[in-house]
């Protein structure tokens, strides 16, 4: 589901949408406590959703409009009762819906008589969409019915998938449509297997339901397919790619689905790609993710071998531009490797043309290729890929993912991330460009992307600046793309431990893979004979697939640019002999009949984009209003100089070379085989299990400073908040609040939502937190929003901090995905505290970057609240997700969502609340041309400085909205140190049966500058922390007041 | 494509055009230039011609003058060359328009990969490109526009072209040039060291910069004809004792205090070009 909300015009589709949302959501419900239940509320919901749907911006209806996966079929004209029964009827089509690939019909035959799996039976169906639509599903309604009566899992599921299940079919009509020749001849053959299916289908249904089938273009042309769990993360179905590739460098590649024609996703390796892929069909390409910006470092020639094949694509596409001369050369690499020495003989029965040496080729490039192929005699097949990727490497555009946007004033721009930093584009020019170094923070706020630049030599102030994304969807990917990028290449220092760096502030968006550095000295230890592979030319394999239609059909489906692969599915249809050669250079002939087998399914041409999303590291933070008033805010967000010194002080980047081989120094204890992600989330991983399994259903709040405190280092919302106070140094408090308070908060943010009801249905944590804090208005507007497209991720607000350490003091976290779904009604209570807590943070903040770059303080307090919320809500939160969508193995799950959530949740908001004094003034440059000119005018005045920050787990214990509970215990204990006061209230409760513990702590660090008020609260926190280790932390309130001095630099 | 940074100042013809009467008389120009001593910017000219040919090795070809061009020895304006692709400039004096032609014609003849800008609205001086080896910049100034280095970046597309705001009068060349693979030579003026800050912001790659109190001694020509063993040359204007400080260069002083009154500099009075830019 797209994020974006749908235009006027498509309001009742819209609503029909939430309609089917609702229903996804009932069944859920009904699951726990009861089955069947559900369409009295539905229609609630839908009539309630509709008029959030009508709040929608412009903008993101254009985007609507333009998004195939949107739901036009027959579905938008019936009334939101009749939809679940449709639904349900659906549902078992649903995932065959998903792997529907009109190309895979031959495949699909061979597949399904060896195995009669039910996805491709399903996928078989939905090809045969329009004929066969209505057999099918009366005969998957049966099948449903029958599933009715068992177990709540089954059930569930497919009411989830309904949704899914009508949009995958309409877009299947839509496809056929177009493609009417090519969808005739498959629909010929699926009708005739689809009865039989059909039947297979209900008899497989309840116990398959579970797998899906996932099909994924690898680089060579050729398709894998798998089945997969349905849950299934992204890492289990990349590890099975990598493995059938036999790539053990694979930290370099990803796999992307298509969200529309120009939207491309990364999968997250660590989400379960069900949530990912919401409606989607299980469709992913094999892609480079990150560009090794020196090829030649790459351990295998497997590797590089592979990196080759997607720069093949990224030239024949044209997103890797080169000159004549350039794809003369990288084409005449490509045939020395795919053919050996250039033998006059065996030249002449080559057709070049059958490979794509440029987006357009001509006779004169062609007889170029030759003509340079004749001066590669000897080099073997890997030499040859070596040298292609040497000179593909130098060119401009290598490794750079472009994104379109536009500046400030309205001008097309492209903005082009890779491993250095962020390029700015205006059509093929330069304008701009900002080193990683230079870049202090990294945000988006609904459709616009921003970056919060270090001052220049000889000015006094950061500069926040500000592009505007097609939509909030391409905001929010770009930023992943920064985040991701920024800490693959840019993060690992010897200094600090891998998880630091992965760690973002406040933000459960993070890259959870590794980085470079790490990747690099894994690939060290990598002790294998080198591998044998086959070069597989993308020329041969097209003709192998010519016959069988494959190749076109899905190209027209994945509407992917044309790359190598699609040459040659589109080939001319020699039927021929595959020559592949193995690493040595040994060519071997094949006949077409044996290069199936080889590659399972080929002819599907993957040129996805690579356009946007990363997978982990995401926070986000920044309310930022519109333009100006993010601006603003971010401008203002309090920056250390010290900090800023202490990460980025490398005011040039370094030298390739140099930075490379620094991190290849730097010690990593990882292993090779490690999944990405796991030794990440180890240590909280095994917090959380400790909670589940133990405490099952007792909540215990915690004071975990320690929690914090740790985070800093590898989790990132703690870390971003321990961070954060340190930038601000000064004098510390930090507080703990009592339980009451939140409660109280609870309390209004439930009103608040009641206003705003549209927001509820479907949206999570997440959206809320997109609204705005200043107006009432506006956050109704955007949670309308949300909720719209809560299916899709939410964030409307990203923000990144490219350090270490994190030098802001307002965070706002965000809801990842798997947390957006997961929220339900108990959770909203605490969304919303957050989106309250939010509000102060707006103003407040923006206020604070400025004057600390600006002035130096006398005296600072610090008070910081550290709430740790007990784990509990978190788990529950978790554990009803589980149990609505999945019944069975909740538990088990349990324990892994919860784990993850947990992560996410750490703290979510962070509030600043500080009478603004000083300020800053506010820089736009998106052109480097007028940078130098820019100064900042207005000098900071001196004076007193107040500032309140406070971190928020997102899902703050969902119980304490509605009841509060009873009050078992309470306690308060006070501890004085030199420059610190500790008050810790320990409060019990009991809520529905479950106890629940807060642990609140007030820690006062009073102070001039020689206290490191940074380290006393890392102290406390880390106190805490080790103090309660079974606890989380849930909110942390930093209060800052700090005299500013005039003059003060 | 080479090693980075190889390929700048690799030559092994140059192209120069004769000083015309005209360019004495200040006629034509239509710039109001003042008038030269015009025996003495020919013979300024005819001694870049002798270094080119007979110092550095290089083949020389030299335009026959034409009164009709005053500014016809700025025969940098008129093209942008890198490796066996020539770019034939839009200058943005349509006076100076016509100058293209002979050039062209002479590239040509030389094998190089001839391309146009046909774009109406482009304007492109090439004397505000710099090629540093690894990438382009494009001094947007008076004579050059946005849309005339966009044509830059499409032709030579293995390159980054970045645009670089040029405030003075002057053209981007006129002020800084290369002094070795990774050195950028700048003037002190304001406009030099600005555009030299913005070019530290554009790269992907650190150059080291050489700041010299003259901007015309920046302008100097880093040639590299490709004899074995041999330094390559830094053609330039008198830079002074500064660039004393280039090491692994034989530095060439050429005067050109006469031409300079008409705006040229080493940049402009010759083309330098390798008809074997890829072995």
């Amino acid at each position: 589901m797209t994020t974006e909300v749908g235009s006027a015009s498509e309001v009742k589709k819209e609503s029909d949408q939430l309609g089917a949302d609702a229903t996804k959501e009932k069944p859920k419900e009904a699951a726990e406590n009861q089955q069947n239940q559900s369409s009295d509320l539905e229609e609630e919901k839908d009539s309630q959703s509709s008029p959030s749907a009508k709040s929608q911006s412009s903008t993101q209806r254009q985007k609507r409009q333009k998004d195939p996966s949107e739901s036009r079929g027959i579905s938008r004209f019936i009334p939101p009762w009749l939809k679940k029964q449709k639904s349900y009827n659906l549902v078992v089509a649903k995932d065959g819906g998903d792997k529907r690939e009109p190309t895979q019909a031959v495949v699909e035959e061979q597949v399904l008589d060896k195995e009669e799996s039910l996805p491709e039976e399903e996928r078989q169906a939905k090809g045969d969409a329009e004929e066969a639509a209505q057999r099918k599903q009366q005969v998957i309604k049966v099948d449903i019915e029958e599933e009715k009566p068992s177990v709540s899992s089954p059930e569930t599921q497919p009411a989830e998938e309904v949704r899914k299940e009508e949009r995958e079919e309409e877009k299947v009509k839509e496809i056929q449509e177009d493609k009417s020749e090519e969808a005739a001849k498959r629909e010929t053959k699926e009708v005739q297997t689809n009865e039989l299916n059909a039947e297979k289908a209900v008899q497989k249904a309840t116990k398959k339901t579970k797998s899906v089938q996932c099909k994924v273009t690898l680089l060579d042309g050729t398709e894998y397919s798998c089945d997969l769990e349905k849950r299934a993360k992204g890492q289990v179905l990349f590890d099975k790619v990598c493995e059938h590739l036999n790539l053990l460098e694979k930290d370099y590649f990803g796999l992307s689905f298509q969200e529309s024609p120009e939207q491309k996703n990364w999968l997250d390796p660590a989400k379960q790609i069900k949530r990912q892929l919401r409606n989607l069909p299980w469709l992913f390409t094999f892609n480079v993710k990150f560009y090794p910006p020196d090829p030649s470092q790459l351990t295998e020639d497997i590797t590089r071998y592979f990196l080759c094949l997607q720069l093949r694509q990224d030239i024949a596409s044209g997103r890797l531009p080169c000159s004549f001369v350039t794809h003369a050369l990288l084409g005449s690499y490509t045939l020395q490797a795919e053919l050996g020495d250039y033998d006059p003989e065996e030249h002449a029965s080559h057709d070049l043309s059958d490979f794509q040496f440029a987006p357009s080729q001509t006779k004169e490039l062609e007889e170029k290729v030759v003509e340079l192929h004749k001066t590669h005699r000897g080099l073997s097949p890997a030499q040859a890929d070596s040298q292609f990727l040497e000179n593909a490497k130098r060119l401009s555009m290598y490794g750079v993912d472009l994104h379109h946007a536009k500046d400030s004033e309205g001008v097309d721009i492209k903005l082009g991330v890779c491993a250095n930093g962020l390029l700015i584009y205006k059509d093929r020019l330069r304008i701009n460009r900002f080193a990683w170094p230079k870049i202090l923070k990294i945000s988006y706020k609904r459709s616009n992307f921003y970056i919060k630049v270090r001052p220049a030599e000889l000015e006094q102030f950061e500069s926040t600046i500000g592009f505007k994304l097609p939509n909030h969807r391409a905001a929010k990917r770009l930023w992943k793309v920064c985040v991701e990028h920024h800490t693959f290449y840019r993060l690992v220092s010897p200094e600090q431990p891998p998880k630091a760096k992965f760690l973002t502030l406040g933000s459960k968006f993070r890259y959870s893979g590794r980085t470079q550095a790490q990747t690099r000295q894994a690939s060290t230890l990598i002790d294998r004979p080198a591998p044998h592979f086959e070069r597989t030319s993308s020329k041969r394999a097209s003709r192998i697939l010519d016959g069988a239609l494959v190749g076109v059909v899905d190209q027209s489906l994945t509407k992917d640019s044309p790359g190598p692969g699609e040459v040659s599915a589109y080939g001319r249809g020699v039927v021929s002999t595959a020559i592949v050669q193995d690493g040595d250079g040994r060519r071997d002939l094949r006949s077409p009949t044996k290069a199936p087998h080889v590659h399972l399914i080929e002819g599907k041409k993957n040129s996805l984009r690579v356009e946007g999303d990363n997978i982990y590291v995401r926070h986000s933070n920044l309310m930022l209003e519109d333009l100006d008033k993010a601006q603003e805010d971010i401008l203002k967000h309090q920056a250390s100089i010290s900090e800023l010194k202490r990460n980025f002080m490398e005011s040039t980047p370094e030298p390739r070379p140099n930075e490379w081989e620094k991190r290849r120094i730097t010690p990593l204890s990882l292993q090779i085989q490690g999944r990405k992600g796991d030794h990440l989330f180890k240590d909280i991983l095994s917090m959380t299990e400790k909670h589940q399994m133990a405490a099952t259903r007792t909540v215990e709040e915690k004071a975990q400073a320690a929690d914090k405190k740790r985070a800093p280092e590898s989790e990132g919302p703690c870390a971003g908040a321990s961070d954060a106070v340190k930038s601000s140094h000064e004098t510390l408090n930090v507080v703990e609040e009592k339980k009451q308070a939140e409660v109280g908060k609870d309390e209004r943010v439930i009103t608040e939502e009641m206003n705003g009801k549209e927001l509820s249905p479907g949206s999570g944590p997440g959206d809320i937190r997109k609204v705005e804090p200043l107006t009432q208005k506006d956050s109704t507007s955007l949670s309308s929003e949300s909720s719209s497209s809560s299916e899709s991720e939410e964030e409307d607000v990203g923000e990144y901090r490219p350090h270490h350490r994190v030098t802001e003091g307002t965070i706002k976290e965000e809801q990842e995905e798997d947390e957006e779904e997961v929220e339900e009604e108990p959770s909203q209570a605490s969304q919303v505290v957050e989106r309250e807590a939010a509000v102060p943070e707006a103003s407040p903040d923006r206020h604070a970057g400025a004057s600390v770059s600006a002035v130096e303080t006398v005296t600072q307090e610090h008070v910081v609240a550290l709430n740790i919320p007990a784990e509990k809500s978190v788990h529950e939160g978790a554990f009803k997700q589980d149990v609505s969508e999945d019944t069975e193995d909740e538990q088990h799950k349990v324990n892994g969502e919860v784990s993850h959530v947990d992560i996410d949740v750490l703290p979510q908001i962070i509030c600043c609340s500080e009478p603004p004094v000083v300020k800053t003034e506010m820089v736009t440059i998106s052109d480097a041309s007028q940078r130098t000119e820019i100064s900042t005018k207005e000098v900071p005045i001196v004076q007193t400085e107040t500032k309140t920050i406070t971190y928020e787990s997102p899902q703050i214990d969902g119980g304490a909205a509605g009841d509060s509970g009873t009050l078992l215990t309470a306690q308060t204990i006070t501890s004085d140190s030199v420059s610190t006061t500790t008050t810790t209230h320990i409060t019990k409760t009991i809520k529905g049966g479950i106890s629940e513990t807060r642990i609140e702590k007030r820690i006062v660090i009073t102070g001039d500058t020689d206290i490191d008020h940074d380290q006393a609260l890392a102290q406390a926190i880390r106190e805490a922390r080790e103090q309660h280790p079974d606890m989380s932390v849930t909110r942390v309130v930093v209060h800052k007041e700090t005299e500013l001095d005039e003059g003060e630099e | 494509m080479g090693t980075p940074g190889e390929g700048l100042g690799r030559c092994s013809h140059a192209l120069i055009r004769g000083v015309p009467e005209s360019l004495a008389s200040g006629e034509g120009a239509g710039a109001g230039l003042p008038a030269l001593d015009l025996a003495k910017a020919q013979r300024e000219h005819g001694v870049l011609g002798g270094k080119l040919r007979q110092r550095l090795g290089l083949q020389l070809l030299e335009l026959p003058p034409e009164e009709s061009l005053p500014l016809g020895p700025l025969l940098g304006d008129t093209a942008v060359i890198q490796g066996d692709t020539a770019l034939i400039t839009r200058p943005w004096s349509p006076a100076r328009r016509p100058e293209v032609d002979g050039v062209r014609k002479a590239l040509q003849d030389l094998g190089l990969r001839i391309v146009e800008m046909a774009d109406e609205n482009a304007t492109l001086d090439g004397t505000d490109v710099l090629f540093t080896g690894r990438e382009f910049f494009v001094g947007l100034s008076k004579w050059t526009n946005h849309r005339g280095a966009e044509i830059v970046a499409d032709t030579f597309r293995d390159f980054a072209v970045s645009t670089v705001p040029v405030s003075s009068p002057c053209h981007l060349r006129s002020f800084c040039g290369m002094g070795g693979p990774r050195t950028v030579v700048a003037g002190s003026s304001d406009a030099a060291q600005k555009a030299v800050r913005a070019m530290a912001v554009l790269t992907d790659h650190p150059y080291a910069s050489l700041t010299l109190p003259d901007d015309a001694a920046a302008d100097c020509l880093f040639l590299r004809p490709g004899l074995p063993g041999v330094l390559p040359f830094l053609l330039h204007r008198g830079g002074g004792d500064a660039l004393q400080k280039l090491s692994d260069v034989t530095l060439v002083p050429v005067s050109c205090s006469e031409l300079e009154k008409a705006g040229a500099g080493l940049s402009s009075l010759c083309l330098v070009l390798s008809t074997r830019p890829h072995s």
